[in-house]
């Protein structure tokens, strides 16, 4: 399942015969609930309500799904502006982020963060970061305590290939290893930096797996449309982090649905690119795999109704919460609580 | 009562906090094995141990990254930056991710962590390793400025600043690692926010920051001879910045200066020239003069470097001049 350094970049598929039917519909369920999530949320922000910028991970779901399956409750989420995945799945409550979306102080963050900084330390999910690669060291940080205070907690951060490129990659890659810490570093490699081919600017086919070896790590990569295959090469890494075997990089090829970001319609990506990226919707291809294996429709309708019901509750719910006001703006810049800079 | 040095200071300070905490570390360039380049941290791994005491690469976005996610997850991190000038490779890090993460997640994380860096010139290094940086931090919300300029106030800032749950920007100043100074025994547990007043007199106020405290006490003592009495305050933090200090000070002196090495523009003093002009403009008997390092980068030949930086001739010229 994982390839050795230098060896072929086939893909690991995964055959998934171990997994436990309730895991298997818990990670079919947290597909659809990010699916309905950020349906709902490209449906607000292009209707106005949620403002400022939105980037989905639709048609990336496996990714989050597979991984945040395989973590331990108290194991740390970093991730990116493309976060809503991340965070929704390892837990933050779908009002909550829904009303961080539409600015409202029922939001995770207040309403200070939006879209880009989702945010559930409770739930572990410890930040969504908007400048391309500032939070890997951050991850590799919170691993170092971990590792220093002995909590066993693993540290899995995600992020797009573009990071390859910049240099907090290359310094956060070699200290995790100098230092062995039990962080474990996701590429989701959906082809495009924003708009730009990740091939077109990289010097290796692979942006996050071909870059493993300088760090002497395991070159690995997976299906990032396989929730199974995800969900595999997670519990593998992910022990032999807790176990102390140091960090690992999995670069996870997947592909958007929708464009960067905003109302971008993604124009720059070949149709038959495109066209063939969809015939592999991770949802798709989970719902027809279980039904083979004897799941039923009606179980599988159920769960997609329930997360339809449940991104309703939960817009409802956070359109109904109050706008923040001053009391917001003006506190939790210092541990006091305010903002005061003088006395 | 003992006599050291601002740079032995340095390591006492860090040593009190991690004898009395465990979860205080410290990380950074040659700072464990060498024990710093300005032998700052000179004893600290063999006093505490490689683990808690650790040399890093030469990755400052990785040095400021570990001291953020490990602050967020149970320690109390310092981390140093060898030179302040060096806080641009990873600015980011320091102003989009640690100023900002308590307040964009409406306060759920807290980062109670410590970033040292060797500030200022003076020692002929020449423009990239000389700055004085203190209003990049200052200019971030969500970072604590601390700039102390005495043994003892480094060993007590240190403390308030480690033991602080803000992330505090700590800069300490080439020039003053030789000078010494007496700092009482025991603990000591100094306050971020508080001016120091120096010197009182009645015809000026001369406000100061780290190397150019010591300046500005010396020229205050030769005006004091021609009889132009002032009082010298020393920030030592600029945030918070003391406002009452220096408002008090102006309401009975009438004039304000202010010594600062960084390049004029959007320094320090300009800031409290402007919260003066402000709040105190009917105590005031005359224009607020800054005395600054021209808005140049600071040059290595010594000649030149001197006649940037304020010295005392140049304090002391221009408190006259202007109070005639």
């Amino acid at each position: 399942m994982i390839d050795t350094p230098g060896a072929g970049t086939a893909p690991n598929h995964g055959r998934a015969s171990g997994i436990a039917n309730e895991t298997r519909l818990a990670m079919y369920s947290a597909m659809w609930r990010a699916r309905v999530f950020e349906k709902r949320a490209y449906d607000l922000f292009m209707s106005g309500l949620v403002k400022g910028t939105t980037h989905l991970g639709t048609g990336q779901e496996a990714v989050a799904a597979g991984f945040s399956t395989a973590m331990r409750d108290d194991d740390m989420v970093f991730c990116t502006y493309r976060g809503h995945n991340h965070t929704l799945l390892r837990g933050a409550p779908m009002d909550s982020l829904m009303g961080e979306l539409l600015g409202r102080e029922s939001g995770c963050c207040g309403g200070k963060g939006g879209s880009m900084h989702l945010t559930d330390v409770e739930q572990h999910a410890m930040g969504s970061y908007a400048i391309v690669g500032a939070h890997l060291p951050v991850a590799a940080g919170a691993a170092w305590a971990s590792q220093e205070r002995g909590t066993g907690q693993v540290t899995v951060c995600f992020f797009g290939d573009g990071t390859t490129n910049i240099g907090a990659f290359h310094e956060s890659l070699n200290i995790a290893a100098v230092w062995g810490l039990p962080v474990v570093y996701v590429c989701e490699n959906n082809l495009y930096m924003e708009y730009t081919p990740i091939s077109s600017v990289t010097a290796v086919p692979n942006p996050a797996a071909d870059r493993a070896a300088a760090y002497g790590l395991n070159r690995i990569i997976v299906d990032g449309n396989d929730v199974d295959a995800v969900y595999e090469t997670a519990l593998e890494v992910i022990e032999d982090a807790r176990a102390g075997d140091g960090p690992s990089l999995i670069e996870a090829q997947t592909y958007r649905h929708y464009g960067h970001s905003r109302a971008d319609p993604g124009k720059y990506r070949p149709n038959d690119e495109v066209e063939a990226w969809m015939n592999k919707d991770p949802l798709v291809i989970y719902r027809a795999r279980l039904e083979g294996m004897g799941f039923t429709a009606a179980d599988l309708d159920r769960i997609e109704a329930s997360a339809g019901a449940e991104i309703d509750a939960a817009t409802e719910t956070a359109k109904a919460a109050a706008e923040p006001g001053e009391s917001v703006l003006m506190t939790d810049l210092w541990a006091d609580g305010g903002s005061s800079w003088r006395r | 009562m003992a006599t050291l040095t601002y740079r032995e200071a340095v390591a006492r300070g860090i040593a009190q906090e991690m004898a009395r905490d465990e979860s205080v570390l410290l990380i950074g360039e040659d700072v464990a094995d060498a024990g710093g380049v300005f032998k700052t941290t000179q004893g600290l791994r063999e006093r505490f141990g490689p683990r808690r005491v650790r040399d890093t690469p030469i990755s400052e976005e990785a040095i400021t990254g570990l001291v953020m996610g490990a602050a967020m997850n149970g320690l109390r991190p310092i981390g140093e930056i060898m030179f302040s000038d060096f806080l641009a490779t990873c600015w980011d890090i320091v102003a989009n991710q640690i100023a900002k993460t308590r307040y964009m997640t409406g306060g759920q994380i807290e980062l109670p962590l410590v970033l040292r860096s060797a500030n200022g010139g003076g020692a002929r290094f020449g423009g990239q390793h000389s700055q004085s940086v203190e209003n990049w931090a200052m200019a971030i919300p969500g970072l604590k400025v601390v700039a102390p300029s005495t043994p003892a106030d480094v060993v007590g800032l240190m403390a308030a600043a480690i033991r602080s749950n803000d992330p505090v920007i700590f800069l300490e100043h080439k020039a003053l690692f030789a000078t010494k100074g007496e700092v009482p025994d025991g603990e000591l547990v100094d306050v971020l926010g508080r001016a120091t007043t120096l010197r009182t007199g009645s015809d000026a106020t001369i406000l100061a920051l780290a190397a150019m405290v010591p300046k500005a006490v010396e020229a205050a003592g030769i005006l004091a001879a021609e009889g132009i009495t002032t009082d010298v305050i020393d920030l030592r933090t600029l945030v918070p910045l003391d406002v009452t200090a220096v408002a008090s000070s102006v309401a009975r002196t009438g004039r304000l200066f202010t010594v600062e090495e960084n390049p004029r523009l959007c320094g320090w003093g300009a800031e409290v020239a402007s919260i003066v002009a402000e709040e105190c403009f009917w105590d005031l008997d005359g224009p607020i003069v800054r005395i600054t390092t021209p808005h140049i980068p600071l040059p290595a030949a010594d000649a030149i470097e001197d006649m940037a930086i304020p010295s005392v001739d140049r304090i002391v010229e221009t408190v006259r001049t202007s109070m005639q």
